[in-house]
């Protein structure tokens, strides 16, 4: 093989090379899409959990509308504050919705407090349990304690208590809204951590009725009704409801009252729910006997 | 060769516990407890007021809408109080509660009577509205909209459900031997609502001197007798589901997600055709029902005739519940719902309530094991479904693959495929949550596009 012709194969390939460079540099100059360098920058501070609860779907759209302005950088329920605060510095926007949102559960009947009235036995899940008579609990709206929250939960923000119960891990919630889909009592909802006025029941039977079947029910007494400031607490079918339009007037001593401490103040880091004075003392620490 | 539909399975009967018990009337309960949505469709609206006095029969709340049926008093007495009260779903639901005065008797004083001869179909349909009547075998559906199938898709065969085929279950066995009359009467009303040619009713084998009765009763009614036949059908679980029974009687299969009319027929419950003579022409409500009451754990079982409303605790009381007594259920042991609470009341769907001992409902503590692939689920299924398959995706939460890919929407629950597992696997209650759960997803859905 003489050296011509290598040297034609290498001058035909280098000819292709620089043609197909060539066009491809011409291509990218032409079609060039621009993208906001601060996307990137701003995806990158985001907690990449791709959960939804923005509102957006997934973080890198988030931080597209984050730049465009139409969202603020703290409706990221998920994020660290700081993070947050670092792409508002970054923008020079306000974080905005700087008020965390955690989930909120409306029921306090652990089967310390809460009577069984038959026993569940089948597939041990709330919404199986709920499909056979509602899953055989004394208050037909309480918490059923077989725990789906908790196994829905990606964030390891819900556990249950001795009592089967759910606790929210305040600081671990993101608010992505699972737990409220998946409890087929509708117990939890998604409240900002400035509502520390709580209720924490939905039976709507009155008095012993209700008193019955859980010891820490509402029983539609209507004293923290009266003790409020008129607005903030309705009575409806005997359930003191909120009206956080109100939330301003709020205050610790709307509780005091309560015969069987149904509604709660929250402490500061919603850590722990604090009943009224006259709220009658909870001993009992296994769950109440059938029968 | 008995007429039958492929796949399916074969409990212990249990009959023989209340067969030979005859048809008796129960006394009222100090209260009674009328449920405003016990039947499928739009709760029924109340016209009476707290403190009122009502008479037996009279209406005491009116349909709300075509899907819709009023309820009627059981009772002579007041009108308690009119609040939610626990149904089967162990939810509150808005009802009324009576309380009939002592001494109050079983005279039906209201209602005006009519001559079925003379209604047209549309009358027919109003007036089996008006009685408040629903499908009596469980489901609860209500009959005046079964009996108005879409004008394009008309019915040629009416099909009488005598096959009874749950476990435990007599009522509509005692009912066939009891009130062959009335039953012939309601199918010729039916039959003009519907303008049907011709009426088949099947019943299982194991009920042979009931199709006796009503082959008799045919014998000697000239009208009957040339359009009313009595078919005697294998007996064999789920027999008395309307696709099985429509298979096994007509040989045609009613399409995936359609509906009887689609091939011409129409399956209603014997029990329900029953009322329909004896109170249509009447012109009086659905105010009771004949419910087995079965089990080891009362000492007094049979057939009784039931006033709506009667709760459950008071039931169990008067058919002498013992004190081995642990499972209580509404209907059947196959299909029937489990009750967590003795305040609930016998609804227009109730058939049954079972009394169970802690041996007759689980002979052994059944532990839950994987499932083995034996595939005796998938013989089981009378709809040709993949049981086991459907039962891995739940488990799995793999919802819309179970209904897009393995037809879980066809499924109706009718618990063949766990009574045969050997691993113990709830299917049906995993089915159940899967449906659940879509039907919800799909709500969902629609608000959100409606909102």
């Amino acid at each position: 093989m003489d050296a011509g012709s290598i040297l034609t194969a290498a001058g035909v390939m280098a000819g292709i090379g620089i043609l197909l460079s060539l066009i491809l540099a011409i291509a990218n100059k032409k079609l060039h899409v621009y993208e906001d360098p601060r996307i990137d920058t701003v995806d990158e501070l985001l907690p990449q959990a791709n959960c939804g609860a923005c509102g957006v779907p997934g973080c890198r759209a988030f931080a597209e509308l984050v730049v465009k302005g139409e969202i603020a950088p703290g409706k990221c329920t998920v994020a660290d504050p700081k993070e947050i605060d670092k792409i508002a510095e970054f923008l020079g926007v306000d974080a905005g919705g700087s008020d965390k949102k955690i989930a909120y559960l409306a029921c306090a009947g652990g089967s310390n407090v809460a009577r069984q009235r038959a026993t569940y036995d089948g597939v041990k899940t709330c919404q199986a349990a709920n499909l056979v008579a509602g899953g055989g609990k004394g208050c037909s709206w309480g918490c059923l304690g077989l725990a789906d929250c908790e196994r829905v939960c990606d964030f390891d923000a819900i556990s249950m208590d001795e009592n089967s119960l759910p606790v929210v891990d305040a600081v671990k919630c993101t608010a992505c809204g699972d737990c409220v889909e998946i409890c087929p009592k509708g117990l939890f909802s998604i409240q900002p951590m400035s509502h520390k006025l709580w209720v924490a029941c939905k039976n709507l039977q009155a008095n012993e009725e209700a008193e019955d079947e859980c010891e820490v029910a509402c029983t539609g007494c209507g004293r923290c009704a009266m003790d409020a400031s008129p607005g903030l607490i309705d009575m409806v079918n005997n359930l003191a409801v909120i009206n956080f339009e109100h939330n301003h007037k709020a205050n610790e001593n709307i509780i005091q009252r309560c015969p069987t401490g149904a509604i709660v103040w929250f402490n500061k880091d919603n850590t722990e729910s604090i009943k009224g004075k006259n709220a009658k003392k909870i001993i009992r620490k296994s769950s109440i006997p059938m029968g | 060769m008995a007429n039958s539909f492929k796949h399916g399975i074969h409990p212990p009967e249990k009959k023989e516990i209340s067969a030979d018990k005859s048809i008796k009337r129960f006394p009222f309960a100090p209260y009674l407890v009328i449920h405003l949505a016990q039947h499928i469709g739009k709760p029924a609206k109340a016209i009476v007021k707290e403190g009122q006095e009502v008479q037996r029969g009279q209406k005491i709340a009116e349909a709300d809408g075509f899907v819709s049926v009023p309820m009627h008093s059981p009772a002579t007495g007041v009108i308690k109080k009119i609040a939610p009260m626990l149904d089967f779903d162990g939810k509150m639901s808005p009802s009324i509660i009576i309380e009939p005065h002592p001494g109050s008797d079983q005279n039906v004083l209201v209602g005006r009577e009519v001559e079925p001869d003379s209604l047209t179909p549309e009358e027919i349909v109003k007036a089996v509205q008006e009685m408040g009547m629903v499908g009596l075998g469980g489901a609860a559906f209500p009959s005046h909209v079964k009996f108005s199938p879409p004008k394009d898709k008309p019915v040629q065969t009416l099909i009488i459900n005598g096959a009874e085929c749950e476990p435990y279950l007599t009522s509509d066995y005692r009912v066939m031997l009891e009130q062959a009359k009335r039953i012939l009467r309601g199918i010729k009303i039916v039959m003009k609502a519907l303008g049907a040619k011709e009426t088949i009713i099947g019943i299982e084998d194991n009920k042979k001197d009931a199709a006796q009765v009503l082959k008799d009763a045919i014998s000697v009614d000239d009208s009957a007798v040339k359009y009313v036949k009595v078919e005697v059908l294998k007996t064999k679980y789920p027999q008395g589901a309307e696709k099985m029974l429509t298979k096994a009687l007509v040989n045609k299969e009613i399409p995936s997600g359609g509906l009887p009319a689609d091939i011409g027929v129409m399956v209603s419950n014997i029990a329900t055709v029953s009322e329909i003579g004896e109170l249509l022409p009447k012109g009086q409500g659905l105010i009771e029902r004949v419910v087995t009451i079965s089990g080891k754990g009362v000492d007094n079982p049979g057939n009784y005739l039931i006033p709506m409303g009667t709760p459950l605790e008071f039931v169990l009381k008067h058919a002498g519940v013992n004190e081995k007594a642990r499972h209580v259920i509404f209907g059947g042991p196959m299909m029937g719902k489990s009750a967590a609470y003795l305040e609930m009341p016998i609804t227009k769907g109730a058939s049954g309530i079972l009394v169970m001992t802690e041996e007759e409902h689980a002979p052994k503590k059944q532990k839950v094991y994987p499932c083995i692939r034996c595939g005796e689920c998938v013989n089981a299924c009378p709809l040709f479904l993949n049981p086991s398959r459907l039962g891995i995706l739940a488990r799995n939460d793999e919802f819309d693959k179970m209904a897009e890919d393995y037809n879980l929407n066809d499924c109706f629950e009718c618990g063949s495929c766990t009574y045969v597992c050997p691993s113990n696997i709830p299917l049906v209650q995993y089915f159940r949550v899967a449906k659940k759960v879509l039907r919800e997803g799909r709500q969902r859905k629609q608000q959100s596009i409606a909102g």
